[in-house]
């Protein structure tokens, strides 16, 4: 089994966002970034399918500056086999640009499977692996959180809203994974040192033209300090009032 | 719930900023120890720690190791979470790769060693005891002895200890008589009976390697008639699985006060197999070793637990909302000012972080140095790296877990009545870091060891090359006006240190009570003189990194103002120990037994 996972640099979420002067982007002065938490689980997810089937290969592909190397190395050290970084310096926000250099990137390799994460916390677009999935006119499975290949053919549960889905589908194909179908495991330390001797291929992102630009950004209004409005049932009707004329949501 | 996470900015802060770990990678042997691969290594080992040791420290605490016929069970979770650290290849993190090690520095090891003992010192003894045992068999044991017992330490699929106490010999090891006597195949049957054994005895591990001081029936008394042994819980068969049991067994364990999930054994050894680590007699060589390694890491357990005591205080004060400030509401939208606001409650807890940050600083140097006097290829370099690492075992074991002690007791009183209480985690801290002012040799002990034997080795060339090093730095400040505040108390402490020195050499010759009497009050002036040597150090890379506009300018800031309170709040202490040590041994000998 070949199996080819898309991860994408996203700044770590817990650290304050600051927007700069121009408002035309974020500041990167004191970002941390990880692997997005999505293609994590889409990681884990190739890892167990090549160990179950006791043999095939995990490549990592991630279009991203030189530093994502650094989650390449990452996935590397949880197990995957060898990477390639599609190198740009641009913040990319077209997802049809993305799309394109990845699919020219995937369409010769061979993969039974090419999996995404669901969606980019940074972006939450989840657009990049279906787009992928047409480009290289492959059938795309989204939002899979159980996932079963058997032979030429593999069987996935959906998440839909309030229920779940089993659909079947043919090999190749691209997946989008969600949450729940594995917590990530730790990179361990033999991991890490052995990850410095995989394959990892660095060549310039074919990205095109793009038609989407990010025009202006802001951070979003400071919550307001709450109130209490009273204590007991005596506070209802005006609680009730509230969440009708002010709150807006009953 | 108490929390922890790994102070991987100031880590990363001192490793590459202040101490410059990239040049480590050019020591032979460490060539893929650069500074990427330190930097992942630790960010995994940090959520190691995290997410798989920390979960398991209170409940750990609450349930303790259990002990039935001659078994010992480890506290839920344990087993699972050493399975997860030993496959992951943790078990030999600095481990010479020929045995399956991963060869990264000592340096790296000390980093990873002090957020395990933050996160779950009690798990931590166990893969420390066995790198212990890996030490002791690598610098001393036979070949054949390596082959067979390094690469199942290194994996983690066996466990080590260190068995040196009995009932009736703890400080004094030179009266132990656990016996050996000679076999016709060469190795040797020991009798006798260990206790306060970690890691003697548990479950996580499918054998146990015990290193076991003994006497051979012809040796000398005291400490020059002791020998080492290698004793295996079961006899390795020739493919390297445990075979049959020998004559090893766990007669009880300890009921303690704190690192409950830590066993603490009596062993039993009843005419047990033994192989000779070392030569006849000189077994206290090999167990140096180990000692001096465990000396270092006991140093980082009070440096690991002040570390998450401070962050689980710090985070209580920031909301704990009590009275209002004494300057007037600062607060105004809440019912009370949070505690921060009040002086001594920030008191306290810059104490911790100064005490932290620059004990930190103090430690990673220190095994920077290691490497150097493993690695280096200059004998003279590495023979400095060996002096300045022998004069500061001994500070960093006593000194770090004096203060670490202290520091986790005022992260307790910040918490209030919520400190004593068991919820909050911060009492387990308290009660865990005092078992590291005793074991691995009392405080006392190694204060003896630094003024009576690290002081006059070599004609004192140790202590004059620290000398030399915090003069050369404070002589460097003067060039900066920031640096050169900070600089003074430095050289002030330094003039103290000198000058206590001084009263050892005159008056400890001659009256060795002298020297007993200031050994512990010289071992703290030389702790506060070398963290603050160490702040000073930071002070001038954080000034430096500013004026670049280089770095977190609010991480750099707090540098310094937190370089600033260790400067004024705790350098002043060493007037104080020099004062204790000049006021001599007269009136701590004077009074008779009767008068006490």
């Amino acid at each position: 089994m070949k199996i080819a996972v898309c991860i994408k640099r996203v700044p770590v979420m817990e650290v304050k966002f600051a927007i700069t002067a121009d408002g035309s982007r974020y500041e990167e002065t004191g970002l941390k970034y990880d692997i997005n938490d999505f293609d994590l689980w889409a990681i884990e997810a190739a890892l167990q399918l090549k160990e179950k089937a006791g043999a095939g290969s995990v490549h990592v592909v991630c279009l991203g500056p030189n530093a994502a190397q650094e989650q390449i190395r990452k996935a590397m050290a949880m197990g995957a086999d060898s990477g390639t970084l599609l190198e740009t310096d641009a913040r990319v926000y077209d997802g049809l640009a993305v799309a394109r250099a990845l699919a020219a990137e995937l369409k010769d390799g061979g993969y039974d499977l090419v999996l995404f994460g669901r969606v980019a916390i940074d972006s939450m677009n989840q657009m990049t692996g279906p787009m992928v999935a047409e480009l290289l006119g492959l059938p795309v499975v989204t939002n899979v959180f159980k996932l079963d290949i058997g032979g030429a053919t593999g069987r996935a549960e959906r998440v839909l809203e309030g229920a779940s889905e089993v659909v079947e589908f043919p090999l190749p194909a691209v997946l989008t994974i969600d949450d729940g179908l594995n917590k990530e495991r730790l990179p361990s330390l033999k991991g890490i040192m052995a990850a410095k001797k995989k394959p990892l291929d660095v060549k310039p992102a074919a990205l095109g033209e793009q038609a989407v630009v990010a025009r202006s950004m802001a951070l979003p209004p400071e919550r307001a300090a709450g109130r209490i409005v009273g204590e007991g049932a005596d506070a209802v009707p005006e609680l009730v009032r509230l969440l009708q004329t002010e709150a807006k949501v009953l | 719930m108490p929390t922890y996470r790994a102070p991987l900015d100031d880590i990363r802060f001192v490793l590459h900023d202040v101490h410059g770990v990239g040049k480590l990678a050019e020591l032979p042997g460490f060539e893929e120890a650069t500074p990427d691969v330190v930097d992942a290594v630790l960010a995994e080992g940090a959520k190691l720690c995290e997410e798989v040791l920390f979960p398991l420290n209170q409940s750990g605490d609450a349930e303790g190791c259990t002990y039935d016929h001659g078994t010992v069970r480890t506290p839920a979770g344990f087993i699972d979470a050493y399975r997860q650290y030993a496959s992951g290849g943790w078990t030999g993190i600095s481990a010479d790769p020929a045995f399956g090690g991963q060869g990264l520095p000592e340096a790296v090891r000390f980093v990873f060693e002090e957020m395990q003992c933050s996160a779950n010192l009690s798990f931590s003894m166990y893969p420390g005891l066995s790198h212990g045992a890996y030490s002791a068999l690598m610098s001393h044991g036979s070949e054949e002895l390596k082959a067979r017992y390094l690469p199942k330490l290194v994996s983690g699929e066996w466990g080590g200890t260190m068995c040196l106490t009995e009932a009736h010999a703890g400080t004094d090891l030179g009266i132990l008589t656990t016996r050996a006597e000679p076999t016709a195949d060469g190795s040797y049957r020991i009798t006798g009976s260990k206790i306060f054994i970690s890691a003697g005895e548990h479950d996580l591990t499918d054998n146990i390697v015990h290193l076991v001081l003994a006497r051979l029936p012809d040796a000398p008394a005291g400490t020059k008639g002791i020998s080492t042994f290698v004793v295996p819980k079961f006899l390795p068969t020739e493919d390297g699985r445990p075979g049959a049991p020998n004559g090893v067994s766990c007669g009880s364990i300890e009921h303690k006060m704190g690192i409950k999930g830590s066993a603490t054994c009596v062993l039993n050894f009843d005419n047990a197999i033994g192989y000779m680590v070392g030569e006849p007699n000189k077994g206290m060589r090999a167990m140096f070793v180990m000692m001096n390694g465990a000396r270092l890491a006991v140093g980082m357990q009070g440096l690991g637990l002040s570390e998450v005591a401070y962050q689980n205080a710090l985070a209580y004060a920031k909301e704990r909302l009590q009275g209002r400030a004494l300057t007037g509401t600062k607060n105004p939208d809440g019912p009370a000012d949070p505690i921060l606001v009040h002086p001594d409650v920030r008191k306290g807890l810059l104490r911790i972080k100064a005490f932290n940050e620059g004990a930190r600083a103090l430690a990673y140097w220190v095994g920077m140095l290691i490497d150097t006097e493993h690695r280096h290829p200059d004998e003279a370099v590495r023979q400095e790296a060996a002096d300045l690492v022998a004069l500061m075992t001994p500070v960093i074991k006593a000194f770090f877990t004096d203060l670490g002690f202290e520091c986790t007791n005022i992260a307790l009183q910040t918490l209030g009545g919520h400190g004593y209480i068991r919820e909050y985690g911060v009492e387990q801290y308290v009660r865990d870091a005092r078992i590291a002012q005793i074991y691995e040799g009392t405080n006392a002990v190694q204060a003896l060891d630094l003024v009576g034997r690290k002081l006059p080795m070599e004609g004192g060339r140790l202590v004059r090359r620290f000398f030399s090093l915090v003069k050369a730095d404070v002589d460097a400040a003067a060039d900066d006006d920031v640096l050169e505040a900070l600089a003074k108390p430095v050289g002030e402490a330094l003039g103290r240190l000198q000058k206590a020195t001084m009263v050892l050499a005159e008056k400890g010759f001659a009256n060795p009570d002298e020297a007993g009497a200031a050994a512990t009050e010289y071992l703290h002036l030389m702790g506060y003189t070398a963290i603050g040597w160490q702040w000073l150090k930071m002070a001038r890379v954080a000034q430096a990194r500013r004026a670049a506009g280089e770095g977190d300018a609010a991480f750099l800031g707090a540098k310094l103002k937190t370089a600033q309170f260790y400067m004024a709040r705790l350098m002043p202490q060493t007037a104080a120990l020099l004062a204790q040590i000049q006021a001599g041994a007269g009136t701590i000998m004077a009074p008779a037994p009767s008068e006490f």
